[in-house]
């Protein structure tokens, strides 16, 4: 499992290993993961979304390092100048090699969608196991201000939260995982609803271990299925949001050789034919969230059986 | 009674974001090196110096009686702002459903049909990754062929006054398709899962094994069941659907709610902005009581069950 692009695993693997668990149920769960790992290997969505992701994680950690070009470098003289041999992608209206800024543009994106889905995942896992594992009262509460969350659109709970903040990278990882957070907490609460009622958590309970013991010890292990295929699901929801809220000119902020940005900033030239510094772009950010979509898919498929 | 405690929270969480976040309101839209007097007289201006209670108090008083205060930006009161703007993306809003519900459903019918065969994952692998790409990027595309490339259809959506429905569909055709796009997935999701539940269901075997033709099955057994769901979800995508109404209308250059919020948003206009916002989560949860009215009055089950 050293696909680029999945830092799950890991996460996944240390959880585990932090799980002071009794011996053979220690074992059970290694082989039904080995068995969920063989399922992802062979699912052929799994594959193909691991080879697009892995492809832009690469472009975001080379970045810089290997475009033909400087993404920043602005050359008034040949701005908008059609795809050629020199610029594969064409120049943008100040002259920026378009090519280079869509490889380096990967890197804004990769780095605030996985931060505010980890974010957002953490958060709304702490929130579900509580308010599952308590119900009554504030589980009721909670639950009241979930849905009071959800009845709004997440871009424009999004904007009037950066709005309020002012924009920056920062913001937008935070302002979007806090708006995930209740949803993914609805999905982990359904999951711990029937978790606690299973005899490890009462075996626990009569060896009267604390309760944040049996919440994150013993509960949260066996719940971490839900939890990463709700993570990667999210992942490519975050991506979309990011990219339409940067599209709005509140997301990652200029020069950075960002998509949603660079789109933004060209989509009013398009009507006078100079197509290639929006399209392109845009079909880079198409590749991104359907490989992040087909994992998700792949993983779903491995954990619902 | 739920839906007014919802209504009543969600407003303390725009309040809390649209006020209390941003800090000083009239230093940030007058510059750090404004006169400290001059910000003082525009904070008596705006209200922003009393107290957070009393602010909260008048706007939702306010609200009540269908007063949602003035727009710093437009120098017009938002209800005048927002009336027009609601009723253009309710136009584009309707259009974009007319079209999606009826092919969702036959999509996800069919794959349902042909459930892991080809056609099933084309339509099921299509539509989810059509959902997953964002609707400036279908916007742009859609631009490129229908307008750039075809010159069939026009690049903005803002028709000219007075034209006729033919003419304004036109226009809303592109930006609708946007939403379309992104709105499909969902709903082909729902009636691919519900048909395949129902004919699984022993009520359809009883039915065909009765000797009742295909057609009758579908239609009365199949179909009513399984697009009970569907119903649920369309009512829920209203709440995404204002998100992508204000991507699509910047795009469009259509003078929607979408719109409205993004230049309230770009100039920092918040009584327009959580007043909006306030709309969009009445608007929202009306449509979640319209589909639960929906839903009970064609499921016998709901509507009987509720009775004893």
């Amino acid at each position: 499992m050293s696909l680029p692009g999945q830092p799950l695993s890991s996460a996944f693997d240390e959880a585990l290993a932090g799980t002071p668990a009794a011996g053979p149920r220690r074992d059970e769960g290694r082989s039904a993961r080995r068995e969920q790992l063989h399922l992802l290997v062979h699912s052929k969505t799994f594959i193909a979304g691991a080879i697009i992701v892995g492809f832009w994680v690469l472009c975001a950690i080379l970045g810089e390092a290997v475009v033909p070009k400087d993404p920043l470098a602005t050359d008034p003289l040949s701005d908008l100048a059609a795809p050629s041999g020199d610029n594969w992608f064409g120049t943008d209206r100040l002259g920026r090699d378009v090519f280079s800024r869509v490889i380096a543009g990967a890197q804004g994106i990769l780095i605030t969608a996985p931060a505010a889905t980890l974010l957002g995942t953490v958060l709304g896992t702490a929130l579900g196991l509580i308010t599952g594992y308590f119900r009554g009262a504030v589980d009721d509460v909670l639950s009241r201000v979930v849905d009071a969350f959800l009845a709004l659109p997440v871009v424009i709970v999004g904007l009037l939260a950066i709005v309020s903040l002012g924009p920056s990278k920062l913001t937008v990882i935070v302002v979007i995982g806090i708006v995930f957070a209740p949803s993914i907490a609805r999905t982990v609460r359904a999951a711990v609803l029937s978790e606690r009622e299973l005899d490890y958590v009462a075996a626990a309970r009569l060896r009267s271990e604390r309760t944040p013991y049996v919440l994150f010890a013993e509960i949260l292990p066996n719940v971490m299925g839900p939890v990463m295929v709700e993570f990667t699901v999210r992942l490519g929801y975050a991506i979309f949001v990011i990219a339409g809220l940067t599209f709005l000119g509140f997301g990652i902020q200029p020069p950075a050789p960002d998509w949603g940005l660079q789109v933004f900033e060209h989509y009013g030239l398009i009507s006078g034919g100079f197509w290639w510094p929006v399209l392109f772009p845009a079909m880079a950010i198409t590749t991104l969230v359907i490989g992040v979509n087909l994992l998700a898919d792949g993983l779903t498929q491995a954990f619902e059986r | 009674m739920l839906g007014l405690i919802t209504l009543w929270l969600l407003s303390i969480v725009i309040f809390t974001m649209a006020q209390v976040l941003p800090g000083d309101v009239a230093r940030s839209i007058l510059g750090p090196f404004a006169d400290e007097s001059a910000v003082k007289v525009l904070r008596a201006e705006l209200g922003t110096d009393r107290p957070l209670l009393t602010q909260y108090g008048d706007w939702i008083g306010g609200a009540v009686t269908g007063d949602l205060g003035d727009s710093q930006a437009f120098r017009r009161p938002v209800t005048e702002v927002l009336g027009p703007a609601l009723q253009n993306s309710a136009k584009l809003a309707l259009l974009a459903f007319l079209i999606v519900v009826p092919l969702g459903i036959v999509g996800g019918v069919i794959a349902a049909l042909n459930e892991g065969r080809p056609r099933d994952r084309i339509i099921s692998i299509g539509g989810l990754s059509a959902t997953a790409v964002p609707e400036f990027v279908w916007a742009v595309v859609l631009i490129i062929v229908f307008s750039l490339g075809l010159g069939l259809l026009p690049s903005t959506a803002q028709f000219p006054d007075g034209s006729g429905p033919a003419e304004q569909v036109k226009y809303l055709l592109l930006p609708s398709l946007c939403l379309v796009f992104v709105l499909f997935g969902y709903i082909a999701r729902m009636a691919r899962a519900g048909t395949i539940e129902s004919l699984d269901a022993d009520y359809t075997r009883t039915a065909i094994i009765k000797g009742l033709p295909q057609r009758t099955v579908m239609r009365r057994h199949v179909l009513r069941n399984s697009l009970l769901p569907t119903i649920a979800v369309i009512a829920t995508q209203t709440g995404y659907l204002f998100g992508g109404l204000v991507i699509v209308e910047v795009i469009f250059n259509y003078n929607g709610i979408g719109r409205v919020i993004f230049q309230a948003a770009q100039q920092k206009d918040f009584p327009l902005l959580q007043s909006t916002v306030l709309v969009i989560g009445v608007v929202y949860l009306v449509a979640t009581l319209i589909a639960d009215i929906l839903y009970s009055v064609l499921n016998p089950r709901v509507r009987l069950g509720s009775a004893e």
